[in-house]
């Protein structure tokens, strides 16, 4: 790796510039880490499938200044756009002038991380910031956390149930150079209130683009989180992208991933289950054509007993795509009457592309019921002769199954604007040959 | 309209047809009867294009073209309609958009313009009293949680929205009680037509009561052994199958 120098360069700069509090600490620790640690190679459990360590053959620029455009963010808004708070990050960096909040301050507070690290919030971000490392403890997530700069804290209030979604967009420049990005975020959705969050990620420019992102969420008391991810970048665009959501009092979350396109893309879905009677549902759906590589890692670990949890990722590869699974259940000692539920369901459309999937279920308690299950097979030979022998053509007759198949997964973005959005993506992905 | 001629066709190596010889002309009803195993879903498989069936003799032509040369798509466009004996379950596709693809891509074949949404409907309220079939399964993915009549009976309603030239009736009377039979060939009696022909095929002879061929073929062995008027059929009824079969047997072992 010849770019240690340029990340060791970038660090000291930034610790100079900014050297006291807890994330000038943070950093410090996180860079401490990568040092120690490096970047995962396939020899790492964690990253068997996926070639994380590629990805730094490329002499990337963390690149402050970009002169990305307000016609430049209209160009890539979601649908429903115009009742979402709307938070831009470029090149990792929360960008409060392309950003527009619709909410009320006594609803939703967005602030720059390292402000809330000073003020009001100072104890709040000492006390959450980076409890994914207990978790995530490898060099790309450690890199991350050494250069946490630019970073957002969205709090949503006690009680609260604001009417305006939040959107993220993740704009990478590669336009000059390929570029690295480290987008950090802290979301605190308060006891008794609502969260809908979206992310999605852009890549501008033909060089290679690297997002390496840490949002970590805290869910309290009552409160109900959405979060919906959609990945569909450029081919050349990779991604690790670690969400850590913490549900510290009984709530319920619901997410779901979409990975179209992209280069290598790891996706860490954490979900730590720390209060009695959570409810948590993870879907997601992976449409992988060329070369693109989806991994995504779940993991749920229920510390409390009777919480409910429901997995289901499904996926199709094509050309010589390869996806991996992996999803992992912890039941910890305390965790009684736990129910964990996790499918994962396959689709191979070539003879080229690959697909590893893994359960991976450790159990320390007696009185759980937990169940996995994948399956990866063939588009159905029967279904197809049958819609052929009404006069469909085999290709439409593929892009329909494919699309029945990925339709429960679809059916689960519940905000109708994205959800017809997501839609449609799906069925242009799959209709293009 | 079909003509086959001298059809030979295999499924892993094995011969299943051994030269078949059929004419259809428009406006007929024939029936194809046999005992199992003697190749009667075969000649349907083949006729509608399934991959598996290697066809190693013989020809098909169909309104003047060379049916083995279509792809199963151009076959069902050209206007061959296959009802199942199976028709299989594909949840999350709803029936109706399903059916609507089938009727616009067959309209876009043809060089006619894709139905709207409106004329879509007008048919489809049309052709649902025709065969008496109710709106809540069309609404459904197809096939999925129907019973073994509503699947028969979501079958015929697709060749009356398809209006194809030559129906090929695969075993459709298995598996139904005497009503939803009687519905079902209600349903196909409506669809005869002078300019469309029909092929039962069928183990009983009960279809034969509702829907009254104008030919018999009895199959056996992968050949037409016997072909006849409506007659015959009552004649297999009582008689049973043997009666043709042991004389073949028996030739054939002389």
């Amino acid at each position: 790796m010849n770019n240690i120098t340029y990340f060791k360069d970038q660090f000291e700069q930034l610790q100079e510039a900014n050297p006291k509090g807890t994330i000038a600490n943070l950093r410090q620790n996180g860079f401490d880490a990568f040092t120690k640690d490096g970047v995962p190679t396939y020899r790492d459990e964690d990253w068997k499938y996926t070639n994380v360590s590629s990805l730094f053959n490329q002499e990337y620029q963390i690149a402050e200044n970009s002169s990305v455009t307000l016609a430049e963010v209209n160009a890539i808004r979601l649908p429903g756009y115009k009742q979402a708070n709307e938070l831009v990050f470029v090149n990792g960096r929360f960008m409060a002038n392309l950003s527009t909040i619709r909410s009320e301050a006594t609803d939703l507070i967005v602030l720059p991380l390292e402000d809330a690290a000073k003020d009001e919030y100072k104890d709040i971000v000492a006390a959450h910031l980076n409890q994914s490392s207990n978790y995530l403890n490898n060099g790309i997530h450690a890199l991350n956390t050494s250069f946490i700069d630019g970073g957002v804290f969205v709090h949503v209030l006690k009680g609260k149930e604001p009417e305006h979604a939040v959107y993220c967009y993740h704009i990478l420049d590669a336009r000059e150079n390929p570029s690295l990005a480290l987008p950090r975020s802290l979301v605190l959705v308060d006891e008794s209130s609502k969260l809908q969050l979206t992310e999605s990620y852009t890549t501008l420019g033909s060089s290679d683009s690297f997002n390496n992102q840490v949002m970590e969420v805290v869910v309290k008391e009552n409160a109900y989180v959405e979060y919906y991810k959609i990945q569909n970048d450029v081919a050349n665009a990779s991604q690790v992208s670690s969400t850590h959501i913490r549900q510290i009092g009984k709530s319920h979350v619901h997410t779901v991933t979409i990975t179209l396109n992209g280069g290598i893309v790891r996706n860490n879905m954490n979900l730590v289950l720390d209060a009695a009677g959570n409810e948590t549902h993870l879907y997601g759906l992976y449409l992988l054509k060329g070369k693109s590589h989806a991994d995504n890692h779940t993991l749920i670990d229920n510390l409390k007993p009777n919480c409910f949890s429901n997995q289901l990722y499904k996926g199709i590869a094509d050309d010589t795509s390869t996806a991996v699974f992996n999803g992992r259940i912890m039941v910890q000692p305390d965790a009684q009457k736990t129910n964990a539920y996790q499918s994962n369901k396959n689709i191979l459309l070539s003879e080229n592309a690959t697909i590893n999937t893994k359960p991976q279920l450790e159990i320390f308690a007696d009185d759980v019921k937990c169940s996995h299950g994948c399956t990866i097979g063939q588009l159905d030979e029967e279904a197809m002769f049958y819609l052929r022998a009404r006069g469909i053509p085999k290709e439409s007759a593929a892009v329909l199954l494919l699309q029945a198949f990925a339709a429960d997964i679809i059916d689960q973005i519940k905000p109708e604007p994205l959800r017809s959005y997501v839609s449609k993506l799906i069925y242009e992905h799959l209709a293009i040959q | 309209m079909l003509s086959v001629k001298n059809i030979h066709a295999n499924i892993d190596g094995r011969e299943i047809l051994k030269g078949i010889n059929l004419d259809i002309k428009p406006g007929e009803v024939h029936a194809i009867m046999g005992p199992n195993g003697s190749g009667k879903s075969t000649l349907a498989s083949v006729l509608a294009g399934r991959e598996e069936y290697e066809v190693t003799e013989g020809a098909v032509s169909f309104l003047g073209k060379d049916l083995l040369e279509l792809s199963t798509e151009d076959r069902a466009r050209e206007g061959l309609f296959l009802a199942f004996q199976y028709p299989v379950e594909i949840p999350g596709v709803s029936t109706t958009n399903f059916i609507k693809a089938a009727v616009n891509e067959k309209r876009k074949y043809l060089g006619q313009e894709p139905l709207d949404a409106v004329a879509f409907l007008k048919m489809m309220k049309e052709k649902m009293a025709l065969v008496e079939i109710d709106q809540r399964l069309l609404s459904r993915s197809i096939n999925e949680g129907f019973s073994g009549g509503e699947k028969k009976r979501n079958e015929v309603f697709q060749m009356a929205m398809l209006e194809p030239k030559l129906a090929i009736m695969d075993e459709t009377d298995s598996g139904l009680d005497i009503d939803a039979l009687r519905i079902v060939a209600n349903g196909i009696n409506k669809l005869r037509s002078p300019d469309r022909a029909i092929l039962l095929i069928t183990h009983y002879q009960r279809l034969l009561d509702y829907i009254h061929p104008d030919f018999v073929h009895v199959l056996y062995n992968g050949r037409i052994v016997k072909s006849g008027k409506k007659e015959l059929a009552l004649e297999l009824e009582e008689k049973g199958y043997d009666f043709i079969t042991d004389d073949i047997d028996l030739t054939a072992n002389q």
